[in-house]
């Protein structure tokens, strides 16, 4: 068959193509929906998001513990008296020493970054690229600093926070580490992972 | 002739003969091809080492958070040969890299991304890419201390996006930390999705090549002068003539193999890093994160940029410039401005910024190895800016740069 030179009703065809198109897109991103839904966290991972408790009576000052909650680290320290003392002495060296980013819930809002005053409840993923920085409560002078005031450091990259969890200025980590909901179920079972009610 | 009636029966109904004689046999290569042409063939033989090692690893290994690590242990240990053929993966992983860097660079060197092998030289990018996400999926696979942490600071830099970051995040780890349901999406891609893609761009790669012919080291275009057949005349077949000298090639390459597998299958902790000897512990960083050898000079720029610009955060500048590094080969067509090819021919400034691209690439890989130290980080920036002056200077170098006559027909030394 000879096709014609120029096909009957040209406007009539060039509609159909592009509904054609039209449809046809829509049918393709319809069904991307469930290929790109699906990398989502399943129920069992939500799940697995659930309130992690735990036990603070054996938790002496100047200990920390680790918690899991998420999948995630979740580092609860109980200060000494001494570093207490301390550690609002060193705000100059910080970077967001008034917590002003969103890195914490509104309870924890205060210049020790803490629910209950002594208690420090740390998310341990460092803000930069997601590594657990390690525990350095000793002060004085360490491998990454000569006049350390106690708190954490990353060994990926070498991000420094105070025992509040507070980021130094000039490390790679741009923000403090996160607080993650938390309430106290009593006075030695803290509960994270729900704010509990306002106190 | 029995043989050619029964090949004839074939070839009027699949085009078996006209196939291998245009894209083996008689496939005109230049005469003056040298040792950097050898590293493509190579890659082929790596490539087909990769599928065979990896889907017989596929046999024992278990692609959940529970079992990754000791199916590692399991095949390491307990499986006939289990040792050989995961070293031969793992070697192989290098040895790709390894030869696709020299690939690379011979593609700088004699200019075979210029006018028109551009679609070939970015369809070449697109096979890199591909291989950097299949070494970095793969490496997850293992479930070692280094496989999670990795896992945690390359998918984490998604996270340093603007607006969306977060929520991405999420959703390419399909979890709030790496998890199991992390590690077997990655294993998905790995084992299908992007080798399938690989084979995919692979046989692109190697239609474009066959449709504008090789590129040779004078830079000088074979395709001028051809005899009465319409064969160029600086060019011989690839078979007997090239075929012998990929085969001596893959048998001193195998020998080199063969003895980093059997004898040295670590290499030093740079082919297989010494931590990922321990499982994955969500609850505890490694002392010291190292990428494998092949992505630490871009580790390094990562890690130099440790200063936020225009409110953007130094991790996310970090991210675009690590990026950024990998992408810009793709413009390099479209940045050099100069008439000839090849560096033979080019003029002196563009020799002293290849120098600088070549020393910069080796040192940032250096720096990316070890742990930071401020000078070390200086140093990093340094080097971050004169890798990128190869490129982004080349406009202007290769234009006015005095460049020496192109003859006419390729000279043999």
């Amino acid at each position: 068959m000879v096709q014609p030179k120029s096909p009957p009703n040209p406007g009539r065809r060039k509609f159909l193509i592009n509904a054609t198109t039209v449809v046809g897109a829509g049918a393709i991103a319809g069904a991307a929906v469930p290929f790109l839904g699906s990398w989502n966290p399943s129920a069992k991972a939500e799940a697995a998001g659930a309130p992690a408790k735990a036990d603070i009576s054996k938790l002496t000052p100047g200990e920390m513990i680790v918690v899991e909650w998420r999948g995630m680290p979740i580092y609860v320290v109980r200060h000494s008296e001494e570093s207490l003392a301390l550690i609002n002495e060193n705000l100059s060296r910080l970077s967001d020493p008034d917590s002003l980013n969103d890195q914490q819930p509104e309870y924890a809002k205060n210049n020790l970054r803490a629910r209950k005053k002594g208690i420090s409840v740390l998310s341990a993923v460092c803000t930069h690229l997601g590594c657990a920085p390690k525990f350095y409560p000793q002060l004085g002078t360490t491998e990454f600093d000569s006049n350390w005031q106690g708190g954490f450091f990353c060994p990926c990259h070498g991000s420094k926070f105070d025992l509040a969890g507070r980021v130094y200025a000039g490390v790679p980590a741009p923000d403090n580490l996160p607080v993650p909901p938390h309430y106290y179920e009593s006075e030695t079972i803290l509960v994270i992972g729900e704010d509990g009610e306002a106190t | 002739m029995k043989v050619n009636r029964i090949m004839s029966w074939f070839d009027e109904r699949l085009p078996i003969t006209a196939t291998i004689e245009r894209h083996l046999t008689k496939y005109p290569a230049p005469i003056n091809m040298n040792i950097w042409y050898l590293a493509g063939a190579l890659m082929i033989v790596v490539l087909v080492i990769q599928l065979l090692s990896g889907i017989w690893l596929l046999m024992n290994y278990e692609p959940t958070a529970e079992g990754a690590f000791a199916s590692i242990q399991y095949i390491m240990r307990d499986v006939e040969y289990g040792w050989m053929i995961r070293y031969m993966h793992t070697t192989g992983a290098s040895a790709f890299f390894a030869l696709i860097y020299l690939h690379m660079f011979r593609g700088m060197m004699y200019g075979s991304y210029q006018k028109p092998r551009e679609l070939l030289w970015v369809v070449g990018w697109l096979t890199y890419l591909l291989l950097c996400m299949l070494g970095f999926t793969g490496y997850v696979l293992p479930w070692g201390q280094m496989s999670f942490w990795a896992a945690q600071v390359i998918m984490s830099l998604f996270g340093s996006i603007p607006f969306i970051g977060e929520e991405l995040l999420t959703w390419i780890r399909g979890d709030y930390l790496i998890s199991g349901i992390t590690l077997n999406r990655l294993f998905a891609l790995h084992v299908v999705l992007l080798p399938l893609a690989l084979i995919a761009v692979i046989f692109v790669h190697i239609l474009a090549l066959h449709e504008v012919g090789s590129n040779n080291p004078d830079g000088v275009d074979v395709k001028k002068f051809k005899d009465e057949d319409g064969v160029p005349l600086d060019t011989k077949p690839f078979f007997p003539y090239d075929i012998t000298h990929d085969l001596y090639a893959i048998g001193v390459f195998l020998i080199f193999f063969c003895f980093i597998m059997f004898f040295y299958p670590d290499g030093g902790g740079y082919v297989i890093e010494y931590v990922n000897y321990e499982a994955a512990n969500n609850l505890k960083t490694p002392d010291h994160i190292v990428p494998s050898w092949y992505y630490t000079p871009y580790y390094a720029m990562l890690r130099a940029i440790t200063f936020p610009i225009f409110g953007l955060s130094a991790k996310f500048l970090g991210f675009v410039v690590m990026a950024a590094g990998i992408a810009i080969f793709v413009a390099l067509p479209w940045l050099d401005r100069s008439p000839v090819k090849s560096i033979r021919y080019k003029g002196v400034y563009s020799r002293f910024f290849l120098v600088l691209f070549v020393a910069s690439f080796l040192i940032l890989g250096y720096l990316g190895s070890v742990s930071s130290t401020p000078l070390r980080t200086f140093l990093a920036q340094i080097f971050t800016v004169t890798y990128f002056s190869y490129f982004l200077l080349m406009p202007i170098y290769s234009k006015y740069e005095k460049c020496k006559p192109v003859p006419d027909r390729v000279k043999l030394s």
